[in-house]
């Protein structure tokens, strides 16, 4: 890190000739996409749950076994679930790589998705209610909209807890299956590998990149809905 | 809602192409052909050379996953749920798993290469007859220190380290065994002592060595101190000679009051499936010539004789790293100590770092 | 009834959740905890628990969790605020949030380099003629970093809540007269306050158990609940001593976050 002798390319040329490598960095998009997807239905519906729970004492007790997977060391939660999955018989691999990434998702969407239906007033829903809608419209046409940052929000929490884990991932892995996190680690027992780096300023601004395409994509389309409501 | 809706289809479809990719990736380097031997060993303990060159010669697939501490490869292991051929274990967990049963036997006579082993290595007390297990690498325990920034200050023993001049030099890694060892040794006792009295007592000595500590760090020590962060530390062999190939101002020393010798070790775990391949791979990397090209590579000590041979000779002849007959008398192997005791020295251990404040 | 049923069938995901990866973990924990090093049925982890070590170390513990925690805050709430303002506030967000993205051990050993001797900040500091400093391993670095991870986590709820606020309502206190100072403080923070409240449950609890910047940034210096669980898991292989620290842990949040539950009185 502190040798610097100047600019080269090779370590990106280096990095696209390693398909293991390759396999990995997919492996991991596609699990922080996944497990943020899924977390995020879960969590949203979770969310919702709460919310039509009356009694005080009731919500809070729900509210805190929530977030015990916030506070958890990972490391407990790594043990446990690998104990957990191996009762159950589910092979070590990407499907236990995905279910506890959801798991460990859920909770931080469930706090992201709440305050927003919190705010929600009641009397929103009771109106609609009284204007004929059903349950189903209700949902989709005064709920979901009104939640939807809230909802995003939780999405973009849920793929930052995942793309970030490394505890957790490196319990419950197995027979091959690797995400970058777990590899990062084993290949820093000799000091961090500068095709790493190299692979990590690449999904850096490839994410850069996505999110500023897809914002003004977003922004486009929003001024033309816009405008043909005007 | 339309727009939750798009985004999520967005989401799904690029899952889908991604799974695909890998799938199609996963088929193109044969991972998901049966032919597979899967081995469990430390990052960066292997020349990846040598991975291709097995692949070639026996036409199997070698899926290489790593672990970073014997009691995570451990946890691992007794939970089953994965199958791994090949693990390579320190000594002391060997016991441990033997313990409970984790361990095939070796089959001798599939390993005509065992031969190539120095027999100061072999019939060791945590694995007699090596019924189970085949040394890998060995090593020592000691202080790498950088000439350049001590001057003409010398370093020999560990009672060196206590000097004042060191204030806030010196890093040390994260391994309970390691640094009640050195208040240990540096009394004159055993590493294996269990005698409570001579543990506090190390642990007392320990205290008194605090202000020269700057850190207690894990595998970044390498990078620290090659960095020139900090001028001492006390490392494993293998680490301070990738240390010295990165910073040639380093220098290595076996303390003199003795110190610890270690072992890692191939090993057949109970959940392998691929056991005739194992066997193959063992012996495959006994070869002296292998041996040889794997030791140049990472860079431990091998306890292979013939491959010496094929090495250079200023590496074979470093007594940092080969050390003389005499200092190898008063290096000890880790003993199993049985929980309680082990409980016992990582207790001494967390109050000595929380002392720091 | 059916219908009743079919109403609910929506919470059947989220309490199967509860009920498989919070529910038996805490039980499995629990059980754990009652067991010696040796296998015996024994209280001795709690008694353990009890003596000055781990006290000092709950206690030290949480004064980082809450330095930690209000320096998030006070970084995080004026950018969240500052964000509010500009023109593309949702792009900014994002582009705060994505860095969170890069793996926590990267970002680390980033700082073991900006930090080192040799390091950017100690050249900053020689050119300006303040001489080298020992930044890493420090209480410093450790909170400086930890901040530093800690932050998307904060602003995310906090913006949430200023960005819902409605702008009248500023106004409003504005043409009655009210000093800027006076509109933050009655208005603005009141209403944000339950976004303030998520985000110091979000950094507060996890700070409790950091464990991994404990070693690479503070040089062990520092030792958290966090620290321990990991060394009694991994190291000592105490699942017992371990599961009773996380037993303290979860009860402490649960305290935590009845402390800072919303209290919103059905208007």
């Amino acid at each position: 890190m502190y040798n610097f002798e100047g600019f080269t390319l090779d370590w990106y040329r280096e990095l696209f000739q390693d398909t293991r490598l390759l396999i990995i960095v997919l492996n991991t998009l596609v699990i922080a996409l996944l497990s943020a997807l899924i977390s995020t239905i879960i969590g949203v519906l979770g969310a919702l749950s709460i919310y039509q729970v009356k009694k005080r004492r009731a919500k809070n007790t729900i509210l805190s076994l929530n977030n015990v997977l916030i506070v958890s060391p990972d490391v407990i939660i790594g043990a446990s679930f690998l104990i957990l999955f191996t009762m159950a018989g589910i092979k070590l691999g990407f499907y236990s790589v995905l279910l506890s990434h959801i798991a460990f998702s859920i909770p931080i969407v469930v706090l992201m998705v709440l305050p927003k239906l919190m705010e929600m007033s009641p009397t929103l829903i009771d109106a609609a209610r009284d204007l004929g809608a059903s349950r189903w419209n209700v949902l989709t046409k005064v709920i979901l909209p009104f939640i939807t940052p809230g909802i995003f929000a939780g999405f973009f929490m849920a793929l930052t807890y995942s793309l970030d884990d490394f505890a957790v991932t490196f319990f419950v892995t197995g027979n091959g299956f690797s995400t970058l996190s777990v590899e990062i680690y084993s290949l820093a027992r000799r000091g961090i590998s500068l095709n790493i780096n190299a692979l990590s300023t690449l999904l850096f601004l490839f994410t850069i990149l996505l999110v500023v395409i897809y914002y003004f994509i977003t922004q486009r389309n929003k001024a033309q809905v816009g405008g043909i409501r005007k | 809602m339309n727009k939750l809706i798009r985004v999520f289809a967005a989401v799904v479809i690029a899952s889908l192409l991604l799974l695909f990719a890998i799938n199609r990736l996963n088929s193109a380097v044969g991972f998901s052909s049966d032919n597979t031997l899967t081995i469990y060993n430390w990052g960066d303990y292997i020349d990846d050379d040598l991975i291709d060159r097995f692949e070639e010669e026996t036409g199997m697939k070698v899926i290489y996953e790593t672990f970073d501490s014997n009691e995570a490869m451990l946890t691992k292991i007794q939970q089953g749920g994965t199958t791994y051929d090949i693990a390579v274990p320190s000594e002391y967990m060997i016991a441990k798993m033997l313990e409970e049963d984790l361990l095939l036997p070796l089959d001798h006579s599939k390993l005509p290469n065992l031969k190539n082993i120095d027999e100061r290595f072999i019939d060791l007390p945590f694995d007699p007859g090596n019924k189970f297990s085949v040394p890998y690498f060995w090593g020592t325990v000691g202080i790498v220190f950088n000439r350049e920034m001590l001057g003409d200050m010398e370093i020999t023993s560990w009672n060196d380290l206590w000097d004042p001049a060191f204030e806030n030099e010196i890093l040390l890694i994260d391994g309970a065994r390691e640094i009640i060892g050195m208040g240990l040794n540096s009394l004159g006792y055993s590493l294996n002592d269990t005698n409570v009295d001579h543990l506090e007592k190390a642990k007392a000595k320990l205290d008194t060595l605090t202000p020269n500590i700057k850190a207690i760090v894990g595998d970044e020590i390498k990078m620290l101190i090659a960095n020139e962060e900090a001028a001492i530390g006390l490392v494993w062999s293998g680490d301070a000679a990738d240390m010295m190939w990165e910073n040639e101002n380093l220098d290595y020393v076996v303390p003199s009051e003795g110190s610890n010798l270690w072992f890692d070790n191939m090993v057949i775990p109970k959940t392998a499936k691929n056991i005739e391949g194992a066997h193959q791979f063992i012996n495959f990397m006994l070869d002296a010539e292998v041996a040889a090209q794997n030791t140049e590579w990472v860079s431990y000590s091998t306890p292979n004789k013939e491959a010496l041979q094929y090495m250079p000779e200023d590496m074979v002849e470093d007594e940092r790293f080969y050390p003389s007959p005499e200092l190898t008398e008063k290096l000890e192997v880790y003993e199993n100590l049985g929980k309680k005791n082990l409980a016992l020295y990582n207790d001494l251990f967390l109050q000595f770092k929380m002392h720091r404040k | 009834m059916e219908n009743k049923l079919t109403r609910n069938l929506y919470m059947v995901p989220y309490a199967l959740w509860i009920a498989l990866f919070v529910i038996a973990p805490i039980i499995l924990v629990l059980y754990y905890s009652f067991f010696d090093i040796e296998g015996n049925f024994s209280l001795i982890n709690y008694q353990n628990f009890f003596t000055p070590v781990y006290l000092k170390m709950t206690l030290s513990s949480f004064w980082y969790a809450f330095l930690i925690t209000l320096f998030s805050l006070l970084v995080a709430y004026p950018t969240a605020y500052l964000l509010t303002k500009t023109k593309h506030k949702q792009l900014w967000l994002l582009l705060i949030i994505v860095p969170s993205w890069i793996n926590l051990l990267l970002k680390a050993y980033a700082f073991l380099g900006i930090f080192g001797t040799y390091g950017v900040t100690n050249n900053f500091l020689e050119a300006i003629g303040i001489g080298t400093q020992q930044i890493l391993f420090t209480d410093f670095s450790f909170i400086f970093v930890s901040v530093y991870i800690f932050i998307p986590f904060m602003i995310l709820p906090i913006f949430n809540a200023l960005n819902e606020l409605n702008p009248t309502l500023i106004d409003a206190a504005n043409d009655l007269g009210a000093s800027r100072w006076t509109t933050f403080r009655r208005v603005i923070f009141p209403l944000t306050l339950d976004g303030v409240k998520a985000g110091c449950q979000v950094v507060f609890i996890p700070a409790l158990s950091l464990f991994m910047l404990t070693r690479l940034i503070a040089g062990n210096r520092v030792i958290t609940l966090g620290t321990a669980i990991e060394q009694h898991f991994l190291v000592t292989q105490d699942w017992g001593m371990g599961s009773t620290i996380a037993v303290f842990l979860i009860i402490i949040m649960f305290l935590f976050m009845t402390i800072t539950g919303t209290r919103k009185r059905g208007i």
